[in-house]
């Protein structure tokens, strides 16, 4: 079990350095058609502010930023993201995943609405990634201890 | 009972040892692998998707659905562990 820290540098530090480290996640997975990157990648940095945050802070601390709900939310969100990009291509009347039918519905021609088709996949996979390491790790470092955030109050 | 263990680690390697002098060489332009879709990937990834990174057209653009496979595996990782750890009080 992981409890309260005590250590001003260690979480003003951490607590200085979450939202760099967030915005480099995102910037990793908005980033993956220029560089090495994508939702996978930026996914894992995103998670990985959280468990810093538990790791300087206690888990109450990020279930109270980053609920259960809300996270298992996130990790169905994200494959309803990318099944849903395949099925709008597969309404519009093209193969499943075929992102270039978008162009019917964005203002881009084929090339790039497959360029846009890309991101929002990797989107979707950026929320199942950290969605589903920060529940891991919360269940793993808790023991599976749950609580719920409603009872307490 | 370690030992006929040991016999079929040593023969499983053998095996895949023998099985890798087969594999072409390190970027032989003239592999099976080289020859069949990477040029077409190479030559039309970025007319065909907009995307510079040709890695990242082929992750999510070609071979989408096996990037879907990938997540779909990670959400059930994460349900599994989900059901398998957690204790209701």
């Amino acid at each position: 079990m992981i409890r309260d820290f005590e250590g001003v540098i260690v979480k003003t530090v951490c607590r200085a350095i979450t939202p760099v480290i967030q915005l480099y996640g995102l910037y990793v997975i908005a980033h993956g058609h220029y560089s090495p990157g994508g939702g996978f990648q930026g996914g894992c940095i995103l998670a990985a502010s959280f468990i810093l945050m538990v790791l300087a802070y206690d888990m109450k601390a990020v279930k109270k930023r980053m609920s259960e709900k809300l996270n298992t939310i996130f990790c169905s969100l994200g494959v309803i993201i990318y099944a849903g990009i395949g099925l709008l291509c597969l309404i519009l009347g093209a193969n499943f995943l075929d992102y270039g039918i978008l162009h019917k519905i964005l203002p881009a021609d084929p090339a790039h609405s497959r360029s846009l088709g890309i991101l929002g996949v990797e989107i979707g996979v950026g929320f199942t990634v950290m969605a589903v390491m920060v529940s891991i790790f919360l269940n793993i470092a808790s023991g599976g201890e749950h609580e719920e955030e409603g009872e307490e109050r | 009972m370690r030992f006929p263990a040991l016999i079929t680690v040593l023969m499983t390697t053998a095996m895949l040892a023998y099985a890798t002098l087969d594999m072409p060489g390190w970027g032989d332009p003239s592999s099976p692998a080289s020859t069949h879709v990477s040029p077409v990937y190479i030559q039309e990834a970025y007319e065909k998707t907009a995307t510079p990174n040709i890695v990242t057209a082929v992750l999510a653009d070609y071979r989408s659905h096996d990037t879907l496979g990938e997540t779909v595996v990670i959400f059930t990782a994460g349900i599994a562990c989900m059901m398998l750890l957690r204790r209701q009080k």
